[in-house]
């Protein structure tokens, strides 16, 4: 499958590029590695069929490109460089590494006749993929949907409808995580009454 | 944070109209077209940020603070709720409890648009307030010249 070949390629060129962005002493260099990692991610999303999904990325990626330039171009880096164990990191990520593969395999992933399905037929497909994998929803939500909750894009139908719990869950990873960039960045902290100012 | 030349302070105040149509756009038609509350939200934040790194901090935040976008952000997350509970009357949380209408056209989807209309405030209002805060908090970090 040429499609196959192209998106391994892609996963490649992120690792590659996530690994310039880890080891690279330059800032700037870092950062536009990430944000290369990040466009590739958006063109599997494309290849994958998943527009709704590529869409905010390449608008998440562009906006983050854009802070993360700004805040580095307007300060120098001043920090000392400290010397790296490299072997060390490449062997921990090696090792990492095998023992996911061999977990995988062991788990019966890559032909999709054990417990993991294989790529491209999720649990919630409706044929199984195997033996043991059950049959799942996904051709009952495709025909229904549209008639169901009235929305032209499935997408929106299931992730506002059917899944609203999930959608009401990221929300919420949203709302936190906003909450705790304020804490961190509010420059003027509040006080108690009657507490000396620390400045 | 000092504001760029004058050919990008007007190109920009020109273009971030646009911008935040665009977000609106996809905010508002999440149900038929490829987008949602979250591209648009994060689109309408896009034209404050080009508005923002072209002016300079300080016009800014004689319009809104970092207040306001998290009050308005919480209003979004209570409107999403509502949303859910005022389902729970109709049959469970999450009901859709609006008629279906006719596929394809705006007001169709029942309770979708409402969701993305208050996911897009949500976020949009919510990643304003994280940006204006890391705007104040360079700003405090740089040294007073």
């Amino acid at each position: 499958m040429t499609i196959d070949l192209f998106i391994l390629l892609l996963v490649g060129f992120m690792l590659v590029a996530g690994l310039i962005a880890v080891e690279a002493r330059d800032l700037l260099s870092a950062v536009i590695a990430v944000g290369a990692a990040g466009f590739a991610l958006c063109v599997i999303d494309l290849l994958l069929g998943a527009p709704d999904l590529a869409f905010p990325q390449v608008v998440v990626e562009i906006i983050t490109l854009v802070l993360l330039i700004r805040m580095i171009v307007t300060r120098t880096d001043t920090s000392r460089q400290t010397p790296r164990d490299t072997l060390r990191t490449g062997a921990v990520l090696l090792a990492g590494g095998v023992i996911l593969v061999v977990v995988f395999v062991a788990v019966g992933g890559l032909d999709g006749t054990g417990a993991m399905p294989a790529f491209g037929h999720p649990v919630v497909a409706n044929a199984p993929a195997g033996p043991g994998t059950p049959p799942g929803v996904s051709a009952e939500y495709l025909a229904r949907c549209t008639q169901d909750t009235g929305a032209a894009n499935t997408v929106a139908g299931i992730l506002l409808d059917y899944r609203a719990y999930d959608t009401l869950g990221e929300a919420t990873v949203i709302f936190v995580s906003i909450l705790g960039g304020y804490v961190v960045l509010r420059s003027i902290g509040r006080k108690r009454e009657g507490e000396a100012d620390a400045s | 944070m000092k504001g760029m030349s004058p050919i990008v302070k007007n190109t920009a105040s020109v273009v971030t109209a646009f911008v935040m149509m665009y977000g609106i756009y996809v905010t508002v038609t999440g149900h038929i077209t490829p987008g949602g509350g979250f591209a648009g939200g994060v689109i309408i934040m896009a034209g404050v940020v080009l508005l923002v790194l072209s002016y300079g901090g300080d016009p800014i935040r004689e319009v809104t603070a970092e207040g306001e976008c998290h009050v308005l952000e919480g209003l979004g997350a209570m409107a999403f709720l509502l949303v859910a509970v005022i389902g729970l009357f109709g049959g469970a949380f999450f009901a859709n409890w609006l008629g279906t209408g006719r596929p394809m056209e705006l007001l169709s989807g029942g309770t979708i648009l409402i969701s993305n209309l208050a996911i897009g405030l949500k976020v949009a209002a919510g990643l304003t307030g994280i940006f204006l805060a890391l705007v104040l908090a360079i700003r405090a970090a740089m040294p007073k010249e």
